[in-house]
């Protein structure tokens, strides 16, 4: 019988033929813990007899979702990672090299790795072909002692996709689509493969965008087939040797299958406090927003951040509308100097926050005051997610963003483009 | 058999709404962190619990961000168990493996202060006020261990691996 690639993944790694249903114990490929769940996971493991790391070169703390920090007791805990990862020889990414999700993407992820992180977008590296998946920070914790953990395989759901995205249209309004029509629920406990043609013309930063949102329609992971795309993005950064062609089967079986014809996408928003909210960018046309975001493991990338300083290019931002940018990473950021983007943004008014999650989870660099609202290229717009559980949080592309940066209003890009 | 009083939650609540970002330098300190537990659903929830009493909640609750300090400071709140229509995957495996049971059952006839009883052996829901009774699916043999034995770091602690026997676990869509 045919396999998805959730199936193939699982199977491989674990040794024996699984199919959906089944409980697997799968060696991990890398596991991850960040600032926020991580001091949890390494005092468990401090306090329990998990205490030896399996796999020190496999295991990798980062320090992305509170940099540089901005408290004391976020700093104790920064510490506190460092001094682990100086006492175990575990992997570790400090201050500035960015979110974990993109460093894994560049440096880590490779097709056919199983992977965990305590980190719910630890999806994100289904781009690459890798059945990649979010933990708490027990799970995590004996990850990191036993180099292995327990999954049930899920069931998939295939989500086809053809046609072309219009100009102005992103990957970005194609999953927020996908979650506005199956809901932040819609794929709870299965997996998102993706396929059809337009996916096999996607760009690694589209799919890593696609893939990192999986979740919020509730998913396990979100998986691209590895192929030519994977191939060229792996050589680019000195991996090519990693690379595996990894397709399902034709004849796998899926839960269910939605069509997605590209061709009809326009700028897509989702509206405050639910991923499934999702209304076209020109219906909400007037909705003055606050402060416009720009960055994240979901959007920012230097694509993202290209096509944000192409809009804004000789422009300026709205003066009731503050910008905040923030690279994912180091490598994004220091590529964005070189081709002039961080010149452009800053021009236009545009405020540079270090490689790192930034505004996205609420602790600082952008927090909101009381009725403010944020037009965000990151993933959440949950009620409080960025700081104030009285403020308003719209998620959309960057092109979008910076289209709404221009006007101080949501904006359809297509109008300024 | 637990027993104790219903907070009822509507459909959607987020690991921002139990634990929010705000209070992400609280994380080292969870007592302190406990005391703003659920405070973006009801600000009066934290106040107002007591030990023994339920977490009740419509569809997807635990949905967003995978940190495990939201289900530990329900637990520490003093809530023996979160019933719900349904759960997020990474809030639900949390869950067990700190040792809070998570209930999937129907939850639409409890209403916010119900009394309920638990009998977690038969899975059965109660409603001491009105009379109602609901089943709650079971979970799957593997989670029902690591809960016996209070969560996963006790059980790899006694066992030192996964005891998964081998074979299918076919319950459709079960939260793992």
């Amino acid at each position: 019988m045919g396999k998805t690639l959730a199936e193939k993944i699982l199977s491989d790694r674990s040794g024996t033929e699984v199919c959906a249903g089944d409980i697997v114990i799968a060696p991990l490929d890398l596991v991850f813990v960040q600032d926020s769940t991580g001091p949890l996971t390494l005092r468990l493991l401090k306090e329990s007899n998990l205490n030896a790391i399996c796999n020190p070169e496999k295991s990798i703390l980062f320090i992305d979702h509170s940099v540089p920090s901005p408290a004391k007791e976020l700093s104790n805990d920064h510490a506190f990672l460092r001094s682990f990862a100086g006492e175990t020889g575990v992997v570790l990414s400090d201050t500035g090299e960015g979110v974990c999700h993109q460093v894994v993407a560049e440096s880590f992820a490779a097709p056919g790795n199983v992977i965990v992180g305590a980190d719910s977008h630890t999806v994100t590296a289904g781009a690459l072909g890798a059945f990649a998946t979010g933990m708490g920070s027990t799970d995590v914790a004996v990850a990191l002692a036993l180099g292995k953990t327990w999954f049930r395989v899920p069931e998939t759901v295939r989500i086809v996709v053809h046609g072309r995205l219009a100009k102005g249209v992103y990957a970005k309004d194609l999953i927020l689509h996908l979650i506005g029509q199956i809901g932040a629920d819609g794929a709870t406990y299965e997996a998102l493969e993706f396929g059809g043609e337009t996916v096999g013309e996607m760009t690694m930063p589209e799919r890593l965008t696609i893939a990192n949102m999986a979740v919020e329609a509730g998913a396990k992971v979100g998986l691209f087939p590895s192929d030519g795309v994977t191939k060229g993005y792996l050589e680019s950064r000195g991996r090519g040797e990693q690379y595996v062609a990894l397709q399902p089967d034709a004849d796998a079986t899926y839960e269910r299958t939605i069509e997605i014809d590209a061709a009809w996408l326009e700028p897509t928003v989702a509206k405050p406090h639910t991923v499934d909210n999702i209304a076209l960018a020109k219906e909400l046309k007037g909705v003055p927003i606050a402060q416009v975001f720009i960055g994240t493991c979901t959007n920012g990338r230097l694509d993202d951040l290209r096509i944000a300083a192409g809009i804004l290019q000789g422009r300026i931002r709205h003066p009731g509308t503050r910008l905040v940018v923030a690279p994912a990473s180091k490598e994004i950021l220091l590529a964005a100097i070189a081709e002039g983007y961080i010149t452009t943004l800053v021009e236009a008014g545009a405020t540079i926050v270090p490689p790192g999650c930034a505004a996205c989870l609420g602790v600082h660099q952008g927090v909101l005051g009381d009725g403010e609202a944020c037009l965000s290229t990151a993933n959440r717009n949950f009620k409080g997610r960025m700081g104030n559980p009285d403020a308003f949080v719209y998620l959309a592309s960057p092109a979008t963003a910076a289209a709404t940066a221009i006007r101080g209003e949501i904006t359809d890009p297509r109008e300024v483009l | 058999m637990l027993r104790g009083k219903a907070f009822k939650f509507g459909d959607g609540i987020s690991t921002d709404h139990i634990v929010p970002g705000r209070l992400l330098h609280l994380r080292s300190n969870l007592p302190e962190l406990a005391k703003h537990v659920l405070e973006d659903a009801d600000p009066t929830f934290a106040r107002r619990v007591s030990s023994g009493d339920f977490v009740v909640a419509g569809k997807n609750f635990g949905l967003g961000s995978s940190r495990e300090h939201a289900p530990i400071v329900i637990k520490m709140s003093g809530v023996s168990a979160v019933l719900a229509q349904s759960v997020a995957r990474i809030f639900f495996r949390n869950a067990i493996n700190i040792g809070l049971p998570v209930l999937i059952c129907d939850t639409s006839g409890i209403n916010d202060g119900d009394e309920l009883e638990v009998d977690l052996e038969a899975g059965k829901v109660k409603n001491l006020t009105n009379g109602g009774e609901v089943s709650f699916s079971r979970m799957p043999e593997i989670m029902l261990r690591i809960l016996n034995e209070g969560g996963l770091v006790p059980y790899i602690e006694k066992y030192g691996s996964f005891d998964v026997s081998p074979g299918a676990d076919k319950n459709r869509r079960q939260p793992l």
